[in-house]
Protein backbone atom coordinates (compact mmCIF):
# COMPACT_ATOMS: atom_id res chain seq x y z
CA UNK A 1 0.00 0.00 0.00
CA UNK A 2 1.69 2.99 -1.15
CA UNK A 3 0.72 6.51 1.23
CA UNK A 4 -2.14 7.47 -1.41
CA UNK A 5 -4.46 4.29 -0.06
CA UNK A 6 -3.46 4.87 3.48
CA UNK A 7 -4.61 8.20 3.63
CA UNK A 8 -8.09 7.57 1.35
CA UNK A 9 -8.38 4.54 3.92
CA UNK A 10 -7.85 6.78 7.37
CA UNK A 11 -9.74 9.81 6.04
CA UNK A 12 -12.96 7.50 5.14
CA UNK A 13 -12.52 5.72 7.99
CA UNK A 14 -12.09 8.32 10.37
CA UNK A 15 -15.04 10.06 8.79
CA UNK A 16 -17.34 7.91 9.20
CA UNK A 17 -16.34 7.71 13.02
CA UNK A 18 -16.41 11.40 13.52
CA UNK A 19 -20.51 11.35 12.50
CA UNK A 20 -21.36 8.37 13.71
CA UNK A 21 -19.82 8.60 17.33
CA UNK A 22 -20.13 12.46 17.42
CA UNK A 23 -23.73 12.24 17.20
CA UNK A 24 -24.53 10.40 19.84
CA UNK A 25 -23.76 12.98 22.24
CA UNK A 26 -25.94 15.52 20.95
CA UNK A 27 -28.86 12.92 20.28
CA UNK A 28 -29.31 11.67 23.81
CA UNK A 29 -28.50 15.79 25.11
CA UNK A 30 -31.19 16.90 22.85
CA UNK A 31 -33.40 14.24 24.00
CA UNK A 32 -33.16 15.36 27.34
CA UNK A 33 -33.66 18.31 26.76
CA UNK A 34 -36.93 18.01 24.57
CA UNK A 35 -38.33 16.03 27.15
CA UNK A 36 -37.63 18.31 30.11
CA UNK A 37 -39.12 21.28 28.24
CA UNK A 38 -42.23 19.15 26.89
CA UNK A 39 -42.91 18.16 30.67
CA UNK A 40 -42.15 21.87 31.72
CA UNK A 41 -44.31 22.74 29.29
CA UNK A 42 -47.49 20.82 30.74
CA UNK A 43 -47.34 21.96 34.12
CA UNK A 44 -46.83 25.57 33.60
CA UNK A 45 -48.65 25.89 30.01
CA UNK A 46 -48.10 30.31 30.59
CA UNK A 47 -44.86 30.20 30.58
CA UNK A 48 -44.41 28.83 26.88
CA UNK A 49 -42.80 31.32 24.85
CA UNK A 50 -39.82 31.44 27.44
CA UNK A 51 -39.74 27.73 27.49
CA UNK A 52 -39.57 27.78 23.90
CA UNK A 53 -37.01 30.15 22.98
CA UNK A 54 -34.66 28.94 25.68
CA UNK A 55 -35.28 25.47 24.71
CA UNK A 56 -34.35 26.37 20.89
CA UNK A 57 -31.52 28.62 22.05
CA UNK A 58 -30.59 25.54 23.98
CA UNK A 59 -31.08 22.78 21.43
CA UNK A 60 -29.09 24.84 19.05
CA UNK A 61 -25.86 24.86 21.12
CA UNK A 62 -26.33 21.15 21.67
CA UNK A 63 -26.88 20.55 17.58
CA UNK A 64 -23.67 22.58 17.07
CA UNK A 65 -21.79 19.88 18.44
CA UNK A 66 -23.17 17.39 15.76
CA UNK A 67 -22.42 20.52 13.15
CA UNK A 68 -18.41 20.07 13.93
CA UNK A 69 -17.96 16.72 13.56
CA UNK A 70 -20.60 17.39 10.65
CA UNK A 71 -17.62 19.93 9.25
CA UNK A 72 -14.55 18.17 10.59
CA UNK A 73 -15.65 14.25 8.30
CA UNK A 74 -16.75 17.01 5.19
CA UNK A 75 -13.63 18.15 5.37
CA UNK A 76 -12.01 14.93 5.70
CA UNK A 77 -13.99 13.69 2.69
CA UNK A 78 -14.11 16.47 -0.14
CA UNK A 79 -11.45 18.91 0.72
CA UNK A 80 -8.50 16.88 2.87
CA UNK A 81 -5.23 18.77 3.41
CA UNK A 82 -3.47 15.55 3.74
CA UNK A 83 -5.09 14.14 0.29
CA UNK A 84 -3.89 17.38 -1.15
CA UNK A 85 -0.59 17.52 -0.14
CA UNK A 86 0.04 14.02 -1.56
CA UNK A 87 -1.51 14.78 -4.88
CA UNK A 88 0.27 17.68 -4.91
CA UNK A 89 3.86 15.73 -4.00
CA UNK A 90 2.97 12.70 -6.41
CA UNK A 91 2.35 14.86 -9.16
CA UNK A 92 5.65 17.04 -8.88
CA UNK A 93 7.56 13.76 -8.53
CA UNK B 1 -18.12 18.05 -5.02
CA UNK B 2 -18.63 22.20 -4.12
CA UNK B 3 -18.45 22.76 -0.35
CA UNK B 4 -19.32 26.73 -0.71
CA UNK B 5 -20.43 28.94 -3.10
CA UNK B 6 -16.54 30.18 -2.79
CA UNK B 7 -15.60 28.23 -5.48
CA UNK B 8 -17.58 29.62 -8.12
CA UNK B 9 -15.19 32.18 -9.70
CA UNK B 10 -17.22 34.74 -11.65
CA UNK B 11 -14.42 37.10 -12.41
CA UNK B 12 -11.18 37.39 -12.06
CA UNK B 13 -8.26 40.04 -12.39
CA UNK B 14 -4.95 38.79 -11.26
CA UNK B 15 -4.94 38.29 -7.58
CA UNK B 16 -8.73 40.01 -6.64
CA UNK B 17 -11.20 37.16 -7.66
CA UNK B 18 -14.96 38.17 -7.85
CA UNK B 19 -16.76 34.61 -6.44
CA UNK B 20 -20.15 33.57 -5.79
CA UNK B 21 -20.43 34.52 -2.59
CA UNK B 22 -19.77 37.84 -2.35
CA UNK B 23 -21.80 38.00 -5.74
CA UNK B 24 -24.71 36.45 -3.91
CA UNK B 25 -23.90 38.85 -0.46
CA UNK B 26 -24.24 42.15 -3.19
CA UNK B 27 -27.33 41.16 -4.34
CA UNK B 28 -28.67 40.18 -1.16
CA UNK B 29 -27.71 43.84 -0.10
CA UNK B 30 -29.22 45.62 -2.82
CA UNK B 31 -32.46 43.72 -2.72
CA UNK B 32 -32.67 44.25 1.31
CA UNK B 33 -31.36 48.24 1.06
CA UNK B 34 -33.55 48.82 -2.17
CA UNK B 35 -36.64 47.23 -0.37
CA UNK B 36 -36.21 49.26 2.58
CA UNK B 37 -35.85 52.34 0.51
CA UNK B 38 -38.91 51.88 -1.65
CA UNK B 39 -41.15 50.72 1.61
CA UNK B 40 -40.07 53.49 3.66
CA UNK B 41 -39.89 55.97 1.36
CA UNK B 42 -43.51 57.42 1.75
CA UNK B 43 -44.32 56.16 5.46
CA UNK B 44 -47.79 56.86 6.85
CA UNK B 45 -48.59 57.57 10.64
CA UNK B 46 -52.72 57.42 9.90
CA UNK B 47 -54.82 54.61 9.34
CA UNK B 48 -54.14 53.86 5.81
CA UNK B 49 -51.23 52.17 5.45
CA UNK B 50 -49.45 50.75 2.50
CA UNK B 51 -49.05 46.63 3.01
CA UNK B 52 -45.78 46.63 2.75
CA UNK B 53 -45.36 49.16 5.86
CA UNK B 54 -46.98 46.67 7.45
CA UNK B 55 -44.72 44.20 6.73
CA UNK B 56 -41.77 45.85 8.27
CA UNK B 57 -43.59 47.13 11.28
CA UNK B 58 -44.15 43.49 12.31
CA UNK B 59 -40.65 42.45 11.86
CA UNK B 60 -39.05 45.61 13.69
CA UNK B 61 -41.76 45.81 16.60
CA UNK B 62 -41.08 41.38 16.40
CA UNK B 63 -37.16 41.85 16.34
CA UNK B 64 -37.81 44.44 19.23
CA UNK B 65 -39.89 42.50 21.02
CA UNK B 66 -37.36 39.52 21.20
CA UNK B 67 -34.08 41.88 21.87
CA UNK B 68 -36.38 43.01 24.87
CA UNK B 69 -37.32 39.91 26.32
CA UNK B 70 -33.25 38.84 26.42
CA UNK B 71 -33.25 41.68 28.70
CA UNK B 72 -31.32 44.38 27.06
CA UNK B 73 -32.58 47.78 28.19
CA UNK B 74 -33.39 50.37 25.63
CA UNK B 75 -33.72 47.56 22.45
CA UNK B 76 -34.12 50.41 20.13
CA UNK B 77 -30.67 51.35 20.27
CA UNK B 78 -29.13 47.67 19.23
CA UNK B 79 -31.86 46.99 16.90
CA UNK B 80 -29.37 48.21 14.06
CA UNK B 81 -26.78 45.64 14.35
CA UNK B 82 -28.96 43.21 15.69
CA UNK B 83 -31.97 43.83 13.31
CA UNK B 84 -29.49 43.63 10.67
CA UNK B 85 -27.92 40.47 11.26
CA UNK B 86 -31.42 38.66 11.34
CA UNK B 87 -32.32 39.84 8.17
CA UNK B 88 -28.87 38.98 6.65
CA UNK B 89 -29.23 35.41 7.70
CA UNK B 90 -32.59 35.21 7.31
CA UNK B 91 -33.15 36.46 4.02
CA UNK B 92 -29.75 34.35 3.57
CA UNK B 93 -31.74 31.15 3.65
CA UNK B 94 -35.18 31.80 2.40
CA UNK B 95 -33.65 33.06 -0.80
CA UNK B 96 -32.30 29.25 -1.27
CA UNK B 97 -35.85 28.72 -3.07
CA UNK B 98 -34.90 30.29 -5.92
CA UNK B 99 -32.79 28.39 -8.55
CA UNK B 100 -29.13 28.34 -9.09
CA UNK B 101 -28.53 30.47 -5.81
CA UNK B 102 -26.34 29.37 -2.68
CA UNK B 103 -26.24 31.16 0.85
CA UNK B 104 -23.54 33.06 0.90
CA UNK B 105 -23.74 31.95 4.83
CA UNK B 106 -23.04 28.66 3.71
CA UNK B 107 -19.27 29.95 3.07
CA UNK B 108 -17.10 29.93 6.28
CA UNK B 109 -15.77 33.51 4.98
CA UNK B 110 -19.31 35.04 5.70
CA UNK B 111 -19.75 33.32 9.03
CA UNK B 112 -16.59 34.19 10.24
CA UNK B 113 -17.02 37.94 8.83
CA UNK B 114 -20.75 37.93 10.92
CA UNK B 115 -19.24 36.35 13.89
CA UNK B 116 -16.20 38.92 13.91
CA UNK B 117 -18.87 41.89 14.11
CA UNK B 118 -20.83 40.55 16.94
CA UNK B 119 -17.07 39.92 18.68
CA UNK B 120 -15.64 43.72 17.71
CA UNK B 121 -19.51 44.75 19.07
CA UNK B 122 -19.70 43.60 22.07
CA UNK B 123 -16.51 45.41 23.82
CA UNK B 124 -17.83 48.27 21.77
CA UNK B 125 -21.46 48.36 23.65
CA UNK B 126 -19.77 47.33 26.76
CA UNK B 127 -17.53 49.76 26.86
CA UNK B 128 -20.06 52.40 26.17
CA UNK B 129 -22.27 51.27 28.88
CA UNK B 130 -20.20 50.73 31.71
CA UNK B 131 -16.97 52.90 30.57
CA UNK B 132 -13.41 51.24 30.26
CA UNK B 133 -12.51 49.92 33.51
CA UNK B 134 -16.13 48.94 34.10
CA UNK B 135 -15.78 46.30 30.94
CA UNK B 136 -12.33 45.48 31.86
CA UNK B 137 -13.54 44.42 35.35
CA UNK B 138 -16.48 41.71 34.32
CA UNK B 139 -13.04 39.79 33.09
CA UNK B 140 -12.17 39.42 36.49
CA UNK B 141 -15.42 38.72 37.58
CA UNK B 142 -15.45 36.18 40.58
CA UNK B 143 -11.74 36.41 41.01
CA UNK B 144 -8.76 36.98 39.23
CA UNK B 145 -8.01 33.48 38.32
CA UNK B 146 -10.85 33.28 36.15
CA UNK B 147 -9.24 35.93 33.67
CA UNK B 148 -7.39 33.25 31.16
CA UNK B 149 -10.78 31.50 31.00
CA UNK B 150 -13.16 34.69 30.51
CA UNK B 151 -10.87 35.06 27.53
CA UNK B 152 -11.00 31.68 26.01
CA UNK B 153 -14.67 31.69 26.14
CA UNK B 154 -14.74 35.18 24.56
CA UNK B 155 -12.65 34.02 21.95
CA UNK B 156 -14.17 30.56 21.57
CA UNK B 157 -17.51 32.07 21.17
CA UNK B 158 -16.83 33.84 18.48
CA UNK B 159 -15.22 30.81 16.78
CA UNK B 160 -18.76 28.48 17.75
CA UNK B 161 -20.64 31.39 16.61
CA UNK B 162 -18.94 31.19 13.03
CA UNK B 163 -19.00 27.27 12.59
CA UNK B 164 -22.43 26.66 13.66
CA UNK B 165 -23.99 28.66 11.09
CA UNK B 166 -21.71 27.71 8.70
CA UNK B 167 -22.44 23.91 9.42
CA UNK B 168 -25.84 24.53 9.12
CA UNK B 169 -25.97 26.05 6.19
CA UNK B 170 -23.15 23.58 4.40
CA UNK B 171 -24.90 20.65 5.91
CA UNK B 172 -28.31 21.68 3.96
CA UNK B 173 -26.87 22.43 0.28
CA UNK B 174 -24.63 19.17 0.96
CA UNK B 175 -27.23 17.08 1.99
CA UNK B 176 -29.72 17.95 -1.20
CA UNK B 177 -26.39 17.32 -3.59
CA UNK B 178 -26.29 14.04 -1.64
CA UNK B 179 -29.80 12.77 -2.15
CA UNK B 180 -30.01 14.36 -5.94
CA UNK B 181 -27.85 11.75 -6.74
CA UNK B 182 -29.58 8.54 -4.40
CA UNK B 183 -33.52 9.79 -4.46
CA UNK B 184 -33.86 12.57 -6.76
CA UNK B 185 -37.47 11.97 -7.25
CA UNK B 186 -39.50 13.80 -3.67
CA UNK B 187 -37.23 13.17 -0.70
CA UNK B 188 -34.94 16.53 -1.87
CA UNK B 189 -37.87 18.63 -1.69
CA UNK B 190 -38.97 17.37 1.68
CA UNK B 191 -34.97 18.20 2.72
CA UNK B 192 -35.11 21.49 1.20
CA UNK B 193 -38.27 22.87 3.24
CA UNK B 194 -36.21 21.24 6.52
CA UNK B 195 -33.21 23.67 5.02
CA UNK B 196 -35.66 26.20 4.96
CA UNK B 197 -36.60 25.84 8.22
CA UNK B 198 -33.24 24.84 9.92
CA UNK B 199 -31.81 28.42 8.79
CA UNK B 200 -34.67 30.17 9.93
CA UNK B 201 -34.01 28.68 13.51
CA UNK B 202 -29.91 29.98 13.02
CA UNK B 203 -30.91 32.97 11.80
CA UNK B 204 -33.01 33.45 14.82
CA UNK B 205 -30.04 31.53 17.14
CA UNK B 206 -27.39 33.72 15.85
CA UNK B 207 -29.43 36.91 16.65
CA UNK B 208 -30.39 35.68 20.02
CA UNK B 209 -26.60 34.81 21.09
CA UNK B 210 -25.70 37.95 19.94
CA UNK B 211 -28.23 39.90 22.29
CA UNK B 212 -27.04 37.41 25.06
CA UNK B 213 -23.45 38.14 24.81
CA UNK B 214 -24.05 41.90 24.48
CA UNK B 215 -26.57 41.91 26.96
CA UNK B 216 -23.75 39.82 29.68
CA UNK B 217 -21.08 42.78 28.73
CA UNK B 218 -23.84 45.78 29.27
CA UNK B 219 -25.33 44.62 32.34
CA UNK B 220 -22.01 43.80 34.62
CA UNK B 221 -21.84 45.63 37.52
CA UNK B 222 -25.09 47.11 37.48
CA UNK B 223 -27.40 43.78 37.87
CA UNK B 224 -25.58 43.54 40.79
CA UNK B 225 -26.10 46.50 42.45
CA UNK B 226 -29.86 46.40 41.54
Amino acid sequence: MDSMTLIAIASIVTAGLTIALGSIGPALGEGRAVATALSSLAQQPDAGSTITRTLFVGLAMIESIAIYCFVVSMILIFANPFWNYAIAHAAGK
Amino acid sequence: MRLSADQIILWQHGFIKLNGTIAFTWALMFVLVAGSWLVTRNLSTGLQRSRWQNLLEIVVTGIVQQIDEVGLRNPRQYLGFLGTLFLFVASACVCTIIPGYEPPTGSLSTTAALALCVFVVVPFFGIREQGVGGYLKSFIEPTIIMLPFNIISELSRTLALAVRLFGNMMSGTMILAILLTITPLIFPILMSALGLLTGMVQAYIFTILAAVYIAAATRGSKAKAA
